[in-house]
């Protein structure tokens, strides 16, 4: 049997180019189902894991799934906007605690989450170093977004420019890292959190500039008045919010007013969050409230039929290649007859052929099987993860 | 060593027929058979070697009838007393030198493979000067190569009875001489039998005996 197993492998061998196609079918041929149901599966549960601890989410009307991607799974995609009265709103009707998300911005490839302190406490993120944000202007990073940037505590990270060429564009703020948080294997591991007032200067809401009052700043100042001061556009604006200059950074009109992408709230109990429920079923409020593992059902149940009909277009496809396959192994029986001839002149019996034969069917059919599995496992380990990253994200 | 009494043999298409009254080979003869084309030579060398079998008729190859054994000790009984040689090489093409001249210890488990058996095949292998070719693909040998490669194998397992059907045939006249000094010494220091089909008349006056199939045409092929 030895002797048979060395034939077939010195067979497969030598025609190596006919044995990794036969080999990359056979992979193929098993992995694309399987490694698709272990995505969906895996995605379904990391994606099911993320919504089920959000409770309800807030946010202008539009599409629940938009929303609950970005507010969930920092999406790119920004939903509709809504105003942080309405977070002030839930928190005034003491039926629920309310977590202020503005995620519109980024640095480099990370996302930047502007929230309140009560997230961190929200999904359990500890720290590994340093601490939370306290000041207008500083930042916690997610682990892998650290490790991504190549940034610890002490350095800093810049929001990216929205517009390059748009000089009434939202500019880059340079931002402290004061805190790096532990990996907790979530979309949190790729943000950048800060205060929603941060994010809010991000948007240029909220500024700081040189001291008008000062003499240095006088061949700036145009008119002065009781109302204020106007001076032209030669006023120092900060890009960077320090020590110094942080008392000069303020907002303009009311908070109220100002935006937010959602607002997660976390009721106090099963009827708080019934009754909050309540207060946005009237069509015409211009906010919507959703319960985010509804939204993720609803896209697995897509997702699922999708899959199913993938399934079913890999297995024709799979029936055609193993025909194929057998068809090749045939023509190759009638192509090796001669071979074939001569083993059995020589004193092979046709057990022996037959059984090298078979070898190498199975050989290519364990490495094909093998490759699969690896990839399959592979898939488990990072599917999830490369979803994430590069399909809601 | 051989003795072929009565035999009568016709393939089961075609109206090809061998009719051999008689024909015996002494152990260590070195005979050579030469006749037309389709006379039946090389049908003559599979009955002797069991490959095919007569319709009727007697085969006995030392003290065993062939005819008696199933297809299985055929097998076993060719892989262990008979080297056959081949026109074409036959080689495997996806083997090395040295794996096809260890070949029939692959795919015959009533031979075992051992590296007393290797140092042999390579010893072979030098003996007729393609040593260093061991590790070479037939596809990176010459004609002449690829033959003695081919002679290496059949006379790896020592077989008491040597089968070769037109040894030459694709050689040059170097080469033809050379194939055929190898099989000869192997005969004669073993005291093997040689049966070797051949067209080439230069040759025929190496050979103890002639058997030439025109004696047989009154009986046989075609008759």
């Amino acid at each position: 049997m030895k002797g048979i197993f060395y034939l077939a492998w010195r067979y497969l061998a030598y025609n190596r180019w006919k044995t990794s196609i036969l080999v990359g079918s056979i992979m193929l041929i098993i992995y694309l189902p399987v490694g698709l149901n272990v995505v969906v599966e895996e995605s379904g549960e990391h994606l099911m894991a993320r919504a089920e601890a959000t409770p309800l989410l807030v946010g202008a009307k539009g599409s629940p799934l938009e929303l609950v991607l970005n507010s969930l799974y920092f999406s790119l995609e920004t939903p509709e906007l809504m105003d942080y009265a309405a977070a002030s709103s839930i928190i005034e009707s003491g039926l629920a605690k309310a977590i202020p998300l503005y995620v519109r911005f980024r640095s480099r490839e990370q996302p930047i989450v502007g929230t309140s302190i009560e997230y961190f406490g929200f999904r359990d993120l500890q720290l590994a170093s340093g601490r939370l944000p306290a000041l207008l202007g500083e930042c916690v990073l997610g682990a892998a977004a650290a490790l991504e940037l190549g940034v610890a505590v002490g350095d800093s990270v810049v929001s990216s420019p929205e517009t390059a060429f748009d000089l009434a564009g939202i500019y880059p703020l340079k931002m402290s890292v004061v805190g790096l948080l532990a990996p907790n294997f979530t979309p949190d591991d790729d943000a950048i959190f800060i205060d929603v007032k941060t994010a809010w200067v991000i948007e240029g809401l909220g500024h700081g500039h040189q001291d008008l009052a000062r003499p240095e700043a006088a061949s700036a100042v145009l008119r002065r008045s009781e109302d204020g001061i106007v001076a032209n556009a030669s006023v120092v604006q900060f890009n960077e919010i320090s020590e110094s200059n942080i008392d000069t950074f303020h907002f303009h009109g009311d908070l109220g007013g100002y935006p937010l992408t959602a607002v997660v709230a976390v009721p106090n109990d099963q009827k708080s969050g019934v009754i909050l429920m309540g207060r946005y079923v009237d069509g015409e409020a211009q906010s919507q409230i959703i319960r985010p593992n509804d939204v993720v059902d609803d896209l697995l149940d897509t997702i699922l039929t999708i899959q199913q009909f993938i399934v079913a277009a890999v297995i024709i496809v799979a029936i055609a290649t193993i025909a194929t396959a057998a068809l090749v192994f045939l023509l190759s029986l009638r192509l090796r007859r001669r071979e074939i001839d001569t083993i059995g002149k020589i004193g092979g019996g046709r057990w022996q052929v037959a059984s090298m034969l078979l070898t190498e069917v199975v050989i290519v059919l364990i490495l094909g099987s093998s490759l699969a599995l690896g990839l399959t496992v592979l898939t488990w380990r990072y599917g999830s993860t490369i979803i994430e990253r590069f399909v809601l994200t | 060593m051989i003795d072929i009494e009565d035999l009568q043999f016709h393939y089961a298409d075609g109206d090809f027929r061998l009719d051999i009254p008689r024909l015996k080979v002494n152990q260590g003869e070195r005979v050579a058979v030469v006749g037309p084309s389709g006379s039946g030579k090389t049908t003559l060398l599979n009955l002797i070697a069991g490959i095919a079998r007569p319709q009727s008729g007697r085969i006995s190859t030392g003290a065993t009838d062939l005819l008696a054994l199933d297809d299985g000790k055929v097998r076993d009984f060719r892989i262990e007393n008979i080297g056959l040689v081949f026109q074409e090489f036959e080689l495997l093409e996806y083997l090395d030198v040295l794996d096809n001249v260890l070949l029939p210890y692959r795919i015959n488990n009533s031979l075992r493979l051992d590296t007393t058996v290797v140092q042999r095949a390579r010893d072979l292998l030098d003996s007729v000067g393609i040593g260093d070719k061991h590790d070479r693909h037939p596809e990176h040998l010459s004609q002449g190569e690829k033959q003695r490669a081919a002679v290496c194998r059949a006379l790896l397992v020592k077989p008491p009875l040597l089968l070769a059907d037109e040894p030459t045939g694709n050689l040059d006249p170097m080469n033809k001489d050379r194939v055929l000094d190898i099989l000869l010494a192997y005969a004669s220091d073993n005291g093997a039998t040689l049966v070797t089909v051949t067209h080439d008349r230069n040759l025929l006056d190496r050979f103890e005996r002639i058997v030439d199939f025109e004696q047989f045409l009154g009986h046989g092929p075609g008759h």
